[in-house]
């Protein structure tokens, strides 16, 4: 190869990886954009967004709009702010998270230990609930709560994600435990132990990083969800994503887009928290979420 | 000293116990989902309007009506158009995230520096609630504060940016809230694949002078095969249930221009008090993801058994 063409092969190839680069660079911006306008406009007075000001940060910063949302904004009828709402959702997330974990651990440790005529066939019943489209529960769901008294309430909701969040707190563990040595568990066995002490002993402390995926997908899914909410516990013992949609799409008044976005990034902040302190495991989550085993 | 009835007790606790913690779930699934299931496909044969199913007098309030929901469903142009929306909707986003998400997979597969900054950033959208999104876009795509506003505001006067507030154009303003969403998990699962794709063929490729071009279109694609059908999956089972999405940029407006089959299915039964439509366009819902889902998990699962 002349030196020439040689040159002009590695100009090519930094022409490339700078238009790369460039690329990358437009697509992080597209992704940040929202970020950034939710960011820099739950700091201004109103008056600056809607005087053409959107994309410009703020010149007089304020934190007026986030007191708002958190505590006195118009949600429905109460001028309560988030806050309620923020609360019912941690203590609709906290318990149904914890429990369908507990129960995925232990589907998954009997799906792939102690393996019985049927279990795959078990197992792929429990998949597929993962997968429905809720709409065609809601109307028995409603009625059950109804007849139960926990219609609008949390312990209803709690109820509600336990049931459906369980087909994949089960897949993960599944999968997870299904390369796990099944020599030792054999063995274990022939030592003389049970069940739960092989689960406990055995399983159980090498389930850290399977654990730690199936919380934050769980927690996720839970946290964000508005179906569920909206059309059980539109009320008083609404969650976060149903308020934050009522404080939005309330039509009484002025449109306060500030306080809009102060109250979207509330609802976002748990999420987005949990992202950024495990997002390398929630991300391995995602791939072990498109069922590969 | 445990006598010989003891042992045989505990070895039969210890056969049945694994199918014992395994049940309560199992029972949860089969009552919450497929009695659930069962008892939707029964409420979408009557003419049930509002619940409960049986009033203080204890007479059932419904009647068995056949298929009449199904033949009312069909001839209801509100669901037409649902329908026709979600084929739009849904057509459009598989294609433009997985588009997008091939590309910058392959782009990030480049020993890029700084990858480990860049795809956090790519990927944080999938961690939000489609409400949160849906606040965002909706304000940033609306003509009186959003783009609009601010071109005008930056002198170009004549710039005019209202496709969410326009029939023909609000679903396309749904779709490019749900690619942002979504196209970064995309990106994920692609890059997932190409990591896992032998170098040693690569490397031969490259050794008999095969061009970039060719390397990807010849080997490197037809080898993500797996991440496609599994994007594929993943993605239209996201698009027929999207519902938080519509809620909260459009309502389904304007007019029902973004009315998609799972907004349908929540005004009929809750607020139009025609609950046995609305059964009945759960039950198409439950069929058409059925349609996708049924052969992918089965074919996973009998790979996985082999």
């Amino acid at each position: 190869m002349s030196v020439a063409s040689q040159d002009s092969g590695m100009r090519q190839g930094r022409v490339a990886r700078v238009f790369i680069y460039l690329v990358l660079l437009l697509f992080g911006l597209f992704y940040l954009l929202p970020l950034y306008v939710m960011g820099v406009n739950s700091f201004k007075p109103l008056s600056e967004i809607t005087g053409g000001g959107m994309m410009a940060l703020p010149e007089v910063w304020t934190v007026e709009p986030w007191l708002k949302a958190w505590s006195t904004a118009q949600i429905g009828v109460e001028p309560t702010g988030l806050r309620p709402y923020f609360w019912n959702s941690i203590s609709m997330v906290v318990p149904a998270v914890a429990i369908s974990t507990v129960l995925g651990a232990l589907n998954g440790y009997v799906l792939t230990k102690w393996r019985f005529r049927g279990d795959t066939i078990l197992f792929g019943l429990m998949l597929f609930a993962c997968f429905i489209p809720f709409q065609i529960v809601l109307i028995p769901m409603a009625a059950v709560l109804g007849t139960l008294g926990l219609a609008g309430t949390t312990a209803g909701l709690v109820l509600v994600h336990l049931v459906y969040g369980i087909g994949f707190s089960t897949l993960y563990f599944r999968n997870y435990y299904a390369v796990f040595p099944t020599e030792l568990v054999r063995a274990a066995q022939i030592d003389g132990a049970g069940f739960f002490r092989i689960f406990w002993r055995i399983l159980l402390p090498s389930s850290g990083p399977i654990s730690v995926v199936c919380i934050i997908w769980q927690f996720t899914n839970i946290w964000n969800d508005f179906l569920f909410g909206a059309s059980f516990a539109s009320g008083g013992g609404a969650p976060m994503t149903v308020a934050l949609n009522n404080l939005v799409q309330s039509s009484t008044g002025v449109k306060e887009y500030n306080v809009h976005f102060a109250g979207a990034i509330l609802a976002a902040l748990p999420t987005l928290l949990v992202y950024i302190v495990a997002g390398r495991y929630f991300v391995r989550g995602l791939m072990a979420g498109s069922v590969k085993g | 000293m445990a006598t010989r009835a003891e042992i045989d007790m505990r070895t039969r606790l210890q056969n049945w116990l694994p199918k014992l913690v395994l049940s309560p779930s199992l029972g949860m699934i089969f009552v919450f989902v497929y009695g659930f299931i069962l008892f939707t496909v029964y409420v979408s044969f009557t003419d049930s309007r509002i619940l409960p199913f049986v009033d203080k007098n204890g007479q059932t309030t419904y009647e068995l009506i056949g298929f009449t929901n199904y033949e009312k469903l069909f001839k209801l142009s509100h669901w037409d158009i649902a329908v026709w929306n979600m084929a739009v909707f849904a057509g459009l986003y598989i294609i433009i995230c997985t588009l997008i998400g091939l590309l910058l997979a392959i782009l990030l597969d480049q020993k890029i520096r700084g990858e480990g900054l860049i795809r956090p950033i790519f990927l944080y959208p999938m961690a939000l609630s489609f409400i949160v999104t849906g606040t965002a876009w909706k304000w940033m795509l609306d003509p009186g504060i959003g783009f609009e506003n601010i071109m005008q505001s930056w002198g170009w006067v004549s710039f005019s940016f209202d496709w969410i507030k326009n029939r023909d154009f609000a679903l396309y303003t749904v779709v490019l809230a749900a690619v942002w969403q979504s196209s970064g998990f995309t990106m994920a699962m692609f890059l997932a694949g190409l990591r896992g794709i032998d170098t040693e063929i690569l490397k031969a490729a490259q050794m008999d002078g095969a061009s970039n071009w060719n390397l990807y279109r010849r080997i490197i694609i037809p080898q993500l095969r797996p991440a496609f059908l599994s994007a594929f999956v993943i993605l239209a089972h996201l698009a027929i249930k999207t519902f938080d999405l519509v809620i909260a940029m459009t309502g389904g407006g304007p007019g029902r221009a973004t009315e998609l089959p799972a907004t349908f299915m929540y005004s009929y039964t809750f607020s139009r008090n025609q609950m046995g439509i609305g059964a009945a366009s759960a039950v198409i819902m439950l069929m058409t993801i059925a349609a996708i889902m049924i052969p992918y998990l089965y074919s996973e699962l009998k790979e996985r058994k082999q």
